[in-house]
């Protein structure tokens, strides 16, 4: 078993998919010689062959668009996008066509696709470097949309995502690319899509997040432990699909609720959580279910980011006044 | 005219001063006072110095993500120079000196790669759009400017900029259809620096040059020594004239090199090799424009040795002002949004207000 950050466990996880299956291609901007601006793909090309692993001229609907068309004809693409910033100009391909071929030919095509990007703040960046655009993807019918947060994580998830017979949005916190390192088995293993993970358990307090909040909200445990409230932390993994079930037992189980994410507030995840747990959990509730987000802004740049970063301090204010409620 | 005798379908490039400062093309010599030949290559020697320290401030931790300029001073003063005051600049992210050129300060200009939303404030006077970070998108918004003053009778012109890499995007390509369509004042840019961070010009596409890329828009073309000052001003100033005389768009690459990194993130040893950077040394646009200022007798080494001292002591002086400002006061994340704040953000934001108040107590 290696130890490995979240960079080397995505290059450890491409590297296994496509020794396995010759159908996998991995490729984007900088993505085969240079091997990532993050480094992720780093080597793939070199062991490959630049029909596996390959670079792409500087265009995002280009690059998703031929996507749909190598999956229709037998690969299995995982394309990277720069910066999650820079899909945009992919939007229409991922929501009209990259989410839809499947249904529009009723089953006779499908897209076996994963995009990969980087998301998320906290680099101190340049403008488009920080957002977490999550909501986006989750609002459309036909995509997956997996974030981890741990580099065992993200070799299972990946592996799952890759193996996937439908879409995938694969969002990687890139804060926390290479904070820590964590035991991954050497050999394939895959995390189920659609599946939270209980954290931690606990008695007070549901609270779900997922990416770098995670770790936000590990440390905010510490110190509400050693002032005796008990947090049940959800890693929800995977962002559409939601998993129902683990998010509705865990809150009739504490009966207080809250979801942290460091997208912009409106029609966040944040939102579609807490209707699910008002429907399904209501009669176990002991105060209102509730949300710390990023603010309704444009994520600032360097000297204003503070303001936008939840930070441990704030998860902890937020739990204790649900507790106080 | 240019576009007509320099055909880029031939790889015919236009250099006025070569490499080793001397005019190739006496008849195409640009007539420019001293005072304004001085004046472009103070800002061109400003743009260098500039970058030089502001890479350093980046790895003294002073200063974040920056992006480098260095060795591309020609292709973006030259360009500037040929501008009238009434005339816009549309840039995207590598067009540090042209902006200095038109008008925005040094301390703007740094603000911004210092993480400040201020340094995208210029002047009232200044016309120049904030940098553009999302590629391609401006050359979009350059048109729309270069329609509505056409359609408003403003007899301005609209100069944009895009990489060699940004050609691939489809904005790109809508842009030079749109302003074709709509006869819009505007002269597009494409600074060649030959890489797009790591990918090199000559996969980015298979055409001979970028500028032929305007036959299909059936606009003119030219390639130009974006290295020569002398030849990139010639360029733009007969595309200016060409779209203020409403004869519509030009597309002008300017052929140059990025002898720095693409950012301060950027590792260029993984793909490029030491000759090539010190190949492109030797065409530097600085060298060749002093010789040139040198020949006609408006400068001197002595002279250059001065104004480098004293551009050194305004940059450090530029970017400790700069760093004096500090950190964004949290109002102004929220209120730029909208003309007014929406109810919403007025809670979010006294919320928030309250929350630091209470910790801090
Ligand atoms: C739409 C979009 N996609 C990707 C990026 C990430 N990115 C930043 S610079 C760059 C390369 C641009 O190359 P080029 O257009 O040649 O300009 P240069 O950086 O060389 O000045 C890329 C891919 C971006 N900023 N915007």
């Amino acid at each position: 078993m290696a130890t490995l950050n979240n960079i080397q466990a995505i290059n450890q996880t491409l590297a296994e998919q496509m020794e396995k299956d010759p159908k996998v291609v991995v490729y984007g901007e900088d993505v085969g010689h240079e091997g990532g601006v993050f480094r992720a793909t780093v080597g793939l090309q070199k062991k490959f062959g630049s029909k596996r692993c390959f670079d792409t001229p500087v265009s995002e609907a280009g690059l998703v668009g031929a996507g749909v068309g190598m999956a229709v004809n037998g690969l299995k693409p995982v394309a990277e996008i720069q910066f999650s910033g820079f899909m945009l100009p992919a939007f229409n391909q991922i929501v009209a066509h990259v989410s839809r071929m499947r249904n529009r030919s009723r089953g006779k095509y499908n897209v076996p696709m994963v995009i990969r990007m980087p998301y998320g703040g906290g680099i101190r960046a340049l403008e488009h470097h920080s957002e977490s655009q999550e909501a986006l993807f989750g609002h459309i019918p036909g995509l997956k949309v997996v974030i981890p947060s741990t580099p065992y994580d993200t070799k299972g998830l990946l592996t799952s995502a890759i193996q996937d017979p439908d879409p995938v949005i694969f969002m990687e916190p890139k804060r926390i690319y290479r904070a820590f390192k964590q035991e991954v088995p050497d050999e394939e293993f895959t995390i189920p899509i659609g599946k939270a993970k209980v954290v931690k358990s606990g008695t007070d307090i549901t609270v779900v997040a997922w990416g770098a909040m995670v770790r936000e909200v590990q440390k905010a445990i510490k110190t509400l432990e050693e002032e005796g409230i008990s947090v049940e932390l959800i890693d929800l993994r995977t962002i559409s699909p939601i998993d129902q079930t683990t998010i509705i037992e865990s809150v009739q189980k504490t009966g207080r609720f809250l979801v942290v994410h460091e997208a912009v507030r409106s029609f966040g995840p944040g939102a579609e959580l807490i209707a699910l747990v008002n429907q399904h959990a209501f009669l176990s509730l002991e105060a209102p279910p509730s949300r710390l987000t990023g603010f309704d802004i444009i994520v600032p740049l360097d000297k204003g980011e503070h303001h936008y970063l939840i930070n441990p301090q704030r998860i902890i204010y937020e739990i204790k006044k649900i507790i106080k409620f | 005219m240019l576009t007509k005798k320099y055909d880029p379908l031939k790889r015919k490039k236009l250099t006025i001063l070569d490499e080793t400062g001397s005019i190739v093309e006496k008849t195409l010599e640009p007539e420019l006072s001293k005072d304004k030949l001085l004046e472009m290559y103070k800002v061109m020697l400003l743009g260098r110095i500039a970058d030089i320290k502001g890479v350093q401030f980046q790895r003294q931790g002073r200063m974040l993500t920056y992006v480098i300029n260095k060795g591309q001073e020609a292709a973006q003063v030259g360009v500037a120079a040929a501008m009238e005051k009434r005339d816009w600049l549309v840039p995207g992210f590598r067009e540090f000196s042209a902006l200095l050129y038109r008008g925005a300060t040094l301390e703007q200009s740094y603000l911004y790669w210092y993480g400040n939303e201020l340094g995208s404030k210029f002047n009232d006077d200044v016309k120049i759009l904030p940098v553009n970070i999302t590629i391609g998108a401006q050359l979009n918004h350059a048109v729309g400017i270069g329609m509505a003053s056409d359609i408003l009778g403003k007899d301005e012109v609209v100069v944009t900029y895009i990489g060699d890499g940004g050609t691939s995007e489809g904005e790109f390509h809508e842009a030079l259809n749109f302003a074709a369509v709509f006869n819009a004042p505007v002269v597009f840019i494409i600074q060649n620096n030959h890489y797009a961070i790591s990918f090199p010009r000559s996969k980015q596409t298979k055409t001979l040059t970028l500028a032929q890329k305007a036959i299909a828009y059936g606009i003119p073309g030219i390639q130009v020594d974006g290295n020569d000052p002398l030849a990139v001003y010639a360029a733009t100033k007969e595309a200016i004239e060409r779209a203020r005389k409403g004869d519509g768009p030009t597309l002008i690459e300017a052929e140059t090199y990025r002898l720095g990194a693409h950012t301060t993130s950027d590792d260029p040893t993984i793909y490029r090799e030491d000759k090539e950077v010190e190949a492109w040394s030797k065409k530097d646009p600085l060298i060749r424009f002093k010789t040139y200022l040198t020949s006609k007798g408006y400068w001197s080494d002595k002279e250059d040795e001065k104004l480098n001292e004293e551009l050194a002591d305004y940059v450090t002086e530029s970017f400790k002002k700069v760093e004096k400002t500090g950190l964004i006061p949290l109002e102004d994340i929220f209120k730029y949004h909208f003309a007014e704040m929406p109810p919403h953000l007025v809670e979010q934001y006294e919320e928030y207000k309250a929350y630091l108040q209470e910790v801090k107590e």
